[in-house]
């Protein structure tokens, strides 16, 4: 199977989060500096301003200062970028878990079956980009190929805020006339030997014999000329692994006791509906849904119950949830706190075809709900809402000192 | 556009969840915040910074707090004369 892997680079990481905190450097040359005061500091990063003055990493600081008179310096934030770093993490195990940390501003994901075909790995990259813009402030380069290799050489490719794709088909068009010294690990020192041998591109270092090449580098000359080949096959690894879901549920407590199943009604479904939405993200079908009710006499219980086929649509999680409630709660007891849960999780098969009805229905259910997380991601929670929730106006409406129902709302968290 | 930080009252809810209840300017006028719009993480380019932002109804109008969760401090966009 064709794999699908991103290439994340963060453009000027040190400089783009400097800039960030400090609108004053933004379009002004400055470089981050290691030991500024000190004679023997050098360039750690720069922006493109200072770029364009000639002015590289690792240049003492006396050249950079030569070189562009008006470089500003500015120290070094290490524990602002590695908080940078990780959080942008976070975000790329939003939509895998193989993700693979090259240095601290660099990551493959492997987005294979993540989407259902390789034109889908281009919207991810186009989306994780507008994200970290959005929510981090700075920008990135995304690669997308069927391989780590080419996918980082296409995430240099442009920059800044670009995504580039080599597909398979026409890997060889794109990538044989880019110069040699291009591919991952072609260092300075193997580029000279290639230099010396006429080998200028990674299209001559393809079609050079893998024996050939093996006698001038060994081992890693084969590797070379696999590379350029498009014959890489390393998996992303999964680094640091993410600790397994085993469930996802969500409970509040509530404003008030609650009596009336009316009520109890529409807390399952903010709280199914919420459950769902996360299943989804995270990719994920349920066969099992827990519910949680705590008493105001604080007693405490919890039942379970299987679905029909495991699902993440809210209305299959709704109706298992209110059965086993009716089933097992007295009626008109008093209620503090009320919880739901989707447990026993799988992986979700999104074109698994079934001849069973229900089973239809419920995938038929999913789709209109996926459309519903997209209206909701572009245009807040509040643009689609279920008909049940505005049929108790108590428990939607609010003045600003009892603000409780909206706090319901937004106490619906996570419990993962 | 500048920065500036503000001392805010919050809710914490069980779960870790922070809602911000009020908030005093730095002349001791206090403020209260109505209703919590939406809340995401996003970066802010005109005060420079990211956090979670929380869009807020102060007084009939519309602001973002911004929640710096690597400092653990509360700041707004003001224009660059108040900052
Ligand atoms: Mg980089």
């Amino acid at each position: 199977m064709e794999r699908i892997i991103l290439h994340c680079d963060c453009n000027n990481f040190y400089a783009s989060v400097e800039s960030l905190f400090n609108p004053k450097l933004r379009g002004r040359p400055f470089a981050v500096a290691g030991d500024p005061d000190q004679r023997h500091g050098i360039v750690l990063a720069k922006n493109y301003e200072a770029k364009r003055y000639g002015v590289k990493t690792g240049n003492p600081l006396w050249l950079a200062k030569q070189l562009c008179p008006d470089i500003i310096f500015v120290p070094p934030h290490f524990d602002l970028y590695m908080n940078f770093s990780q959080t942008i993490r976070n975000i790329y195990y939003e939509y895998t878990d193989r993700v693979e940390p090259y240095g601290m501003d660099e990551c493959w994901l492997d987005v294979t079956g993540c989407v259902p075909a390789f034109d889908g790995g281009k919207m991810i990259a186009d989306e994780l980009r507008e994200r970290i813009k959005r929510e981090l402030g700075i920008t990135i380069s995304a690669g997308v190929s069927f391989n780590k290799v080419f996918a980082k050489l296409a995430s240099d490719y442009k920059k800044p805020d670009a995504t580039t794709v080599i597909p398979y088909e026409s890997f060889r068009e794109f990538v044989w006339p880019l110069p040699v010294g291009d591919l991952l690990f072609v260092g300075r020192a193997t580029a000279r030997i290639f230099e010396r041998k006429c080998i200028r591109t990674i299209g001559d270092l393809a079609n050079t014999s893998r024996e050939t090449l093996k006698s001038w580098l060994g081992k890693w000359g084969e590797v070379l000329w696999l590379y350029a080949n498009g014959y890489d096959s390393t998996p992303v690894a999964r680094f640091g692994s993410q600790p397994e879901i085993k469930s996802i549920g969500n409970s509040t407590t509530l404003p008030r006791d609650l009596t009336e199943l009316e009520e109890v009604k529409i807390t399952f479904m903010v709280l199914s509906e919420s459950v769902a939405a996360r299943l989804r993200k995270h990719g994920f079908q349920c066969e099992t849904v827990q519910i949680s009710i705590r008493g105001t006499d604080l007693s405490w219980i919890e039942r379970q119950g299987k679905l029909e086929a495991p699902s993440c649509d809210s209305t299959s999680i709704y109706k298992k949830a209110l059965e086993l409630f009716i089933k097992n709660w007295v009626p008109g007891k008093p209620i503090r706190s009320l919880g739901v849960r989707g447990c026993n999780l799988s992986s979700r098969q999104v074109c698994q075809l079934s001849l069973m009805k229900s089973v239809q229905q419920i995938q038929r259910r999913e789709k209109i709900e996926e459309v519903l997380d997209g209206l909701r991601f572009r245009f807040g929670n509040k643009i689609v809402v279920r008909g049940t929730m505005l049929a108790d106006k108590s428990l939607s409406d609010m003045d600003p000192q009892t603000d409780y129902p909206h706090l319901v709302l937004s106490t619906v968290h996570s419990q993962i | 556009m500048g920065k500036k930080y503000i001392e805010v009252a919050a809710y914490f809810d069980t779960e870790g969840k922070i809602v911000p209840v009020m908030f005093w300017w730095d002349d001791g006028k206090s403020y209260q915040i109505d209703r919590v719009l939406d809340i995401r993480r996003a970066a802010s380019l005109k005060a420079g910074g990211t956090g979670m932002r929380y869009t807020c109804r102060i007084l009939g109008k519309e602001r973002y707090l911004y929640y710096d969760d690597f400092t653990n401090r509360w700041f707004v966009e003001v224009p660059d004369k108040v900052s």
